[in-house]
């Protein structure tokens, strides 16, 4: 359904005075997104997570310029385009309830997105009925305004707005972070259900356990680049490809809790050749000359060249 | 030793209790976990050990002696939003030196780089800045520190690595560490005592399996 | 899919250097304003003499604004007028904007009753009619240019002072301030090192906002004669006088000072806006 391939997003900025720089902040991105399933993006922040998200909205800023292609139903997705799919075709959940109008009945807002949608008055009533009723939000939930309502509510009503959009692509942009375990167990699994109403998914977060509560497949971001596409199943089972995603995986506190030292390199200073190269225990001379390709090893898209072994 | 005693606080006398009756400790050199439900007051809780707030009720003392008012307080909090906590028009080597200047070699161990220092908040991500906001922390004169979901914005990795720094140093300095976190795998890992909220007293549960 | 050229999705917005374009604006509107204020002391008060050989001619390149009815060089006299309100209006602003700053640190500060009775007072000022209050005060103080001045410094303080106050309490409340006073920050280093940052600029950029209104109102003010003296050559007097003479086909006489009078506060409001986004390092990068 979305096909995003070799995405590259470069920020012109400026240094002291009157000197500019292009700053080349995401390079050589690639996600695939089919109907009915999850994919999770994660990655350490500064890793271009929701800069993607940006760009599929085509809401990124004025100084930003886009390479690549992206693909939504086969068609390329032009500003023009992003502009008339956003909040129909493709809807965003977003991060907080901060993103609700503070001065309108949350079921106004939730029914002003079903109306955008092409429904009739009374159509988008009963849509954010039988939505807010799925959801178990109380029926006077409807009449609350945003500050009115729970965190855990707030979250529904969030997932609500892309239910009632009948939106083929939903992004969640970090919908979890600082949630009690049993609000985020709640929205992840509201997304799942999406997915499983022919929806694609993508889920942006940084909690990679979040992430495999409910992922299909898991896209792990590192300085910018795909560095592995890999089934949520691998992980468990110890089928990693990338020394990065292995590395993400055993310093979750409940595995080894041991990270690989170092940071994620800057924009400004991306080394030659592959971005993992100054922090990777597998590194070799033939890493470093050039970025290694996306290529398919074991079931999986990975960035590295010693994936095989 | 960091104690709260009868901790008792609410807004205004007209508004209900956010924190009724609480009563903790943490030892030099101890890591302790809090964990709580939502809406338990987790935060105006770490607010009043930090003395952000007053307690209305009940006291918050170092070595049995209140924390000072105006002086640099012995007890500091690193917030869940480094955003908000750094003047965004100041540079980052000025909000370093704000408080005692950190040692280099203190920087090293959190991985920050010496090009970050002349850049402005948002020129940095969210986890280059948590390591800011925690290195401003870590000097001679801070004896405890509270955490306050400290590492909920960052990756796995990130929060690995802040966190092996952090401890290293409050071992080494016998720093008292609260952490809390609804992260309940983290806390596990990280403390050697857990204070549970929820639960009618404050009982003590020993957890074995603690990180080097 | 095939190896073709991938299509851009977004090309490379062709923009010239923003911040050059910004600089280059400030410079021009503070050269051109500066021209106006110090040409009275280049040009002279030859101008402003009568010759009746060369009554009521219309712009000529000898008279690029024309003459009026005694023969008096147009642009001479605009520009004299042009300059002492750009004077009195760069005063009374100057004034206001510390009222604005005065009182609006102490409500944001002092906080309890103190910003009950600035917030009080603010409110008050915006109840009232602006041209109405200019003209009671202007007249308690006995006109002139003196009364024009305390006026117009009197009158245009309260938005200011709202935002300063705003700004003021937003970053009192914030983190980092709290935090500050944890690390053993004393009050006034506080105030000087976390406050001045975020409020100067605030100040400065609504300082030449307020420019434009002071000069208007000191045109209104002596428009209708009670402002400066009719004898000065103010730009509302000129415009004034020129009012007799549009109807009989003269329009120089009221479009040209008037053309300046706009360029003038135009220049102030372009001034301003680059400034304010030039000192914000988020919109700096723009």
């Amino acid at each position: 359904m979305l096909s995003v391939s070799n995405l590259s997003v470069t920020f012109s900025q400026y240094e002291k005075g009157l000197r500019r720089k292009q700053l080349t902040v995401i390079t050589d991105l690639d996600l695939e997104v089919q109907a009915g399933e999850v994919v999770a993006v994660v990655g350490a922040s500064g890793s271009g997570k929701s800069l993607l998200a940006h760009a599929i909205l085509g809401i990124l800023p004025e100084n930003a310029a886009v390479g690549g292609t992206m693909l939504f139903h086969g068609q390329p997705l032009t500003p023009e385009r992003c502009q008339q799919l956003r909040g129909k075709a493709i809807a965003l959940v977003p991060q907080s309830v901060g993103y609700l109008d503070p001065l309108m009945r949350v079921g106004q807002q939730v029914q002003r997105v079903a109306q955008l949608n092409g429904l009739s008055k009374p159509a988008a009533r009963t849509a954010v009925k039988q939505t807010f009723q799925r959801y178990d939000l109380p029926p006077q939930a409807d009449r609350c305004y945003p500050f009115q309502v729970s965190g855990g509510m707030a979250r529904r009503v969030l997932v609500s707005t892309a239910v009632v959009s009948q939106a083929d692509l939903v992004i969640a942009d970090e919908p979890t972070p600082g949630l009690h375990p049993d609000v985020v167990t709640e929205t992840l699994n509201h997304l799942r259900e999406l997915a499983q109403e022919g929806r694609g998914v993508i889920l942006i977060t940084h909690d990679i356990g979040a992430a495999l509560l409910v992922a299909d497949r898991v896209a792990v971001f590192y300085a910018g680049t795909t560095a592995e596409i890999a089934s949520a199943q691998d992980f468990a089972s110890g089928n990693l490809r990338h020394p990065y995603t292995q590395a993400l995986w055993r310093s979750l506190p409940q595995n080894d809790f041991v990270p690989v030292p170092g940071t994620q390199p800057s924009p400004e200073a991306l080394p030659v050749g592959c971005l993992f190269s100054d922090r990777c225990p597998w590194v070799t001379e033939a890493c470093l000359p050039e970025r290694p390709a996306l290529r398919a090893v074991r079931r999986g898209l990975v960035r590295c060249i010693h994936a095989d072994r | 030793m960091l104690t709260g005693e009868g901790l008792w606080f609410r807004y205004a006398p007209q508004l209900p209790w956010v924190i009724q009756a609480q009563t903790l400790a943490v030892e030099p050199g101890e890591v302790v976990g809090l964990m709580a439900p939502s809406g338990f007051g987790k935060t105006t809780l770490a607010k009043l050990l930090a003395g952000y707030l007053a307690p209305t009720k009940g006291r918050v003392s170092v070595d049995s002696q209140p924390l000072p008012r105006r002086r640099y307080c012995p007890v500091q909090l690193v917030f869940q939003n480094p955003e908000l906590a750094v003047n965004p028009r100041w540079r980052i080597d000025q909000i370093l030196r704000e408080g005692h200047p950190p040692q280099m070699h203190q920087l090293d161990a959190l991985g920050i780089h010496s090009g970050w220092l002349t850049r402005y908040p948002h020129e940095l991500s969210g986890g280059e800045l948590q390591r800011i906001a925690i290195a401003r922390t870590l000097n001679s004169q801070t004896r405890y520190l509270i955490a306050d979901e400290m590492t909920a914005m960052l990756d796995a990795n990130t929060q690995a690595l802040i966190w092996q720094a952090v401890l290293d140093y409050t071992r080494a300095h016998q720093i008292g560490v609260l952490v809390v976190s609804h992260d309940w795998p983290l806390v596990r890992r990280l403390c050697d005592r857990i204070l549970d909220l929820a639960a009618d007293q404050d009982h003590c549960t020993l957890v074995s399996g603690v990180a080097e | 899919m095939t190896t073709l050229a991938p299509p851009q999705i977004r090309a490379p917005k062709k923009q010239s250097n923003r911040r050059q374009q910004t600089l280059w604006t400030i410079g021009l509107c503070a050269f051109f304003l500066a021209a106006v204020i110090f040409s009275t002391w280049v040009i002279g008060d030859a101008g402003l003499n009568p010759v009746l050989t060369q009554r009521n001619q219309s712009p000529s390149l000898a008279h690029p604004f024309g003459t009026d009815w005694l023969g008096r060089d147009m642009l001479t006299r605009s520009l004299h007028g042009m300059s002492l309100s750009l004077r009195v209006g760069l005063l009374a602003a100057t004034a206001s904007a510390a009222i604005a700053a005065l009182l609006g640190l102490a409500a944001g500060t002092l906080g309890g009753w103190v910003d009950a009775v600035i917030c009080w007072i603010i409110d008050v000022c915006f109840s009232l009619p602006h041209l109405v209050l200019l003209i009671l005060i202007a007249f308690a103080v006995g006109g002139g240019t003196r009364g024009v001045i305390i006026a117009v410094a009197l009158t245009h303080w309260p938005s200011l002072a709202r935002v300063v106050r705003a700004e003021v309490l937003q970053v009192n409340s914030s983190d980092y301030v709290q935090l500050s006073h944890r690390l053993g920050r004393s009050p006034a280093w506080v105030a000087r090192h976390h406050m001045v940052p975020h409020v100067v600029p605030q100040l400065l950029v609504g300082l030449i906002l307020l420019f434009p209104h002071a000069i208007l109102h000191e045109a209104a003010l002596s428009f209708i004669g009670i402002g400066i003296s009719p004898h000065l050559p103010a730009i509302g007097i000129i415009l004034a006088e020129s009012m007799r003479h549009l109807s009989t086909g003269y329009w120089w006489l009221g479009v040209m000072p008037g053309l300046l009078l706009l360029l003038s506060v135009k220049a102030f409001d372009w001034l301003g806006e680059n400034l304010r986004a030039l000192l914000d390092p988020r919109t700096s990068q723009g």
